[in-house]
């Protein structure tokens, strides 16, 4: 049977101003009510390919701004534990958001609030991806791959993969199901990596450990 | 590939450079055309002199014009950008008409170039009307603002707004200075050139050389400030800074360089009062340099310990970006474009006040090893983040974006 090639591509996203910004609790919950999910997206998933550190604080924006723009350490904590990867859509992330959000200003005595230059900016992201000109022929050759891609590939292939694929899983999974008997235990452990609380760098090694584990087995 | 992307290959990976070649793919023979004030000093400038030969050398028709104008109108467009910055600045009705009547000749005399071309790149305010005087334009307009506009006076914003306003997309360097406006705004920090003369490796004697130019003692410790004598690059509040530091550290010595910009009348004024606080201490130098002087400041960069950027409005701050890529922790003021480069504890620190930076700068020299690390880890982020190559990649997406028209994905084989 002829196997059709991993094509590996990477990608970077680009920035743009929606014109939008919070100063206040209340006003941020008014824009998640109606902003376009890309810039919920963008500051859920965004952070990953953004100018930081590995390691950051918090792994979405909305948690770092009600931490260091609110001074919420509450608020921060509940938002920081919402997990992308637990919602089937960006509305059920919204909705989500919206109710941790509306669950702070119910208990709040005032409306938390932050300094003229702290303001929450919403930001969405257009996406551009590259095709790297390097394609995967079988899966034994994954580990080889994996462990040589650009944290965009990874971006690419294991996050924005999410958005792209008909039930929402990687790319490489998705290959997968297609290749022989679909790798069912390989398809397993990739399922278990986290791609939210983690670093590109580290899913990087994480997904080059699965496949070098498996390799040899087929 | 052309030699200076051969070059760029080398300090950024191979791959970096393919993913501009596949962006540009579409683009080849377009006619790129961009326009600004002043072709020396200033970072607007240096990022020209860098991005237009690297978009013809990626077989884009690239191109680079200068409106000119006389005494008013850059007093006129100083007043627009210290307004864009914060300032109440009142621009009279003769400065006005003098502003639209200068872009008004320049649009004519370049008429020709900007009404053929597929793309025209506006930077910042002082050219915005040339669109409105060209009206059997062809090709797509973008405003580029390079000044921290986060919160403008609101009188000359709103007089600036309606120019701004009919572009098809603007380009902010953070989200901060963006505006409520009807076109597009994407977000693109500017970058550093690695290997023009201002940020290229230096051999050991080319740093030698600055300590006996400007009678500099190696062996005892330096901080340095590079900047424009610019109210809002703070450099009084730098002599306070180093004042309150050397009364710890009492070695300790201070170099203030600058140089002007054709496009700034105010750099005079600052300057004297500069030369005004620091006295007759020896140990601050005050070095006004020539626009061209790009391996004088490169090697006191590097021959800096610790590098100060003390500005309390600051677009992004090149000259932040440059002494990371040296190597060097910045003391950074906690505004605009700084915020995206210095990372507390990271690449250096943050302060809002001539105290703050005393501290830190304390802190620095007492604790060396720190120097070092911070200087390590900043450099690698600027290779990261800040090269140009970045920057022409998100230029290029921008490019493809508004002239193929290509929505929220872009898909390049």
């Amino acid at each position: 049977m002829k196997i059709q090639e991993f094509v590996i591509r990477d990608c970077a996203l680009s920035a743009i101003a929606t014109g939008r910004k919070a100063q206040n609790l209340r006003e941020l919950r008014g824009h998640l009510l109606d902003v376009h999910p890309d810039a919920i997206y963008y500051h859920f998933w965004g952070g990953l390919l953004r100018p930081r550190f590995d390691d950051p604080e918090f792994n979405n924006d909305f948690a770092a701004w009600a931490r260091h723009g609110l001074h919420d350490h509450l608020l921060a904590e509940r938002l920081a534990i919402i997990d992308p990867t637990d919602f089937d859509d960006l509305e059920g992330l919204r909705a989500e958001l919206i109710e941790v959000i509306e669950e702070r200003l119910d208990e709040s005595e005032l409306v938390p609030w932050a300094k003229a230059d702290e303001q929450f900016h919403f930001i969405r992201s257009q996406i551009v991806v590259f095709n790297t000109r390097r394609t995967i022929r079988h899966p034994k050759n994954l580990a080889a791959a994996a462990a040589h891609m650009s944290l965009g590939s990874v971006f690419f292939h294991l996050i924005d993969a999410r958005r792209r694929t008909p039930d929402g899983v990687d790319d490489f999974r998705s290959w997968l199901r297609d290749v022989g008997d679909g790798y069912p235990e390989l398809c397993r452990d990739i399922a278990s990596v986290d791609p939210y609380f983690n670093t590109l760098h580290n899913l990087r090694d994480q997904i080059t450990s699965i496949f070098r584990r498996h390799s040899g087995r087929k | 590939m052309g030699a200076l992307l051969d070059a760029l290959s080398e300090i950024t990976g191979e791959e970096v450079i393919e993913h501009l070649h596949q962006l540009a793919e579409p683009l080849r023979g377009m006619k790129v055309v961009h326009v600004n004030s002043t072709r020396v000093g200033g970072g607007v400038a240096e990022i020209l002199h860098m991005l237009v030969p690297l978009k013809q050398e990626l077989g884009i028709d690239a191109a680079w014009e200068v409106i000119e104008g006389e005494a008013d109108f850059y007093r006129c467009t100083k007043g627009f950008h210290n307004a864009l910055q914060g300032g109440a600045v009142a621009v009279s009705e003769s400065l006005i008409r003098n502003f639209e009547e200068t872009n008004r000749k320049n649009a004519e005399t370049l008429a020709p170039k900007l009404r053929d071309a597929d793309l025209v790149v506006i930077h910042d305010p002082q050219p915005a009307p040339l669109l409105r005087y060209t009206p059997q334009r062809k090709g797509k307009w973008i405003w580029r603002c390079h000044i921290d506009a986060s919160r403008p006076y609101r009188a000359v914003w709103k007089y600036l707004r309606r120019f701004v306003a009919e572009y098809d997309a603007s380009i902010f360097s953070l989200a901060a200075f963006s505006q409520a406006l009807p076109i597009p705004q994407y977000l693109i920090p500017p970058s550093i050139d690695p290997l023009g003369e201002k940020n290229r490796e230096l051999r050991q004697e080319e740093i030698d050389a600055v300590y006996g130019q400007f009678d500099l003692d190696r062996d005892r410790p330096l901080i340095v400030q590079v900047s424009r004598f610019d109210r809002w690059k703070d450099p009084i509040g730098v002599v306070e800074a180093y004042k309150m530091a050397k009364r710890f550290l009492p070695t300790l010595q201070l170099v203030l360089a600058g140089g002007g910009a054709s496009d700034d009348p105010e750099g005079e004024a600052v300057l004297a009062e500069v030369r005004e606080a620091a006295s007759d201490d020896p140990d601050i130098h005050i070095l006004l340099l020539p626009a061209d002087a790009h391996t004088t400041i490169n090697a006191l960069q590097r021959a800096a310990d610790v590098v100060l950027q003390k500005s309390t409005k600051e677009g992004f701050g090149l000259t932040v970006t440059e002494a990371m890529w040296k190597g060097k922790p910045v003391v950074g003021g906690n505004t605009g474009g700084i915020r995206l480069q210095v990372i507390n504890h990271h690449t250096g620190f943050l302060v809002s006040t001539p105290e703050g930076a005393a501290l830190r700068i304390r802190y620095l020299f007492n604790n060396r090893e720190r120097i070092d690390e911070m200087g390590r880890k900043a450099r690698e982020f600027v290779r990261e983040n800040f090269l140009m190559t970045r920057h022409l990649r998100e230029y290029l997406t921008l490019m493809v974006t508004l002239t193929l028209g290509t929505g929220n994905r872009v898909e390049l084989e």
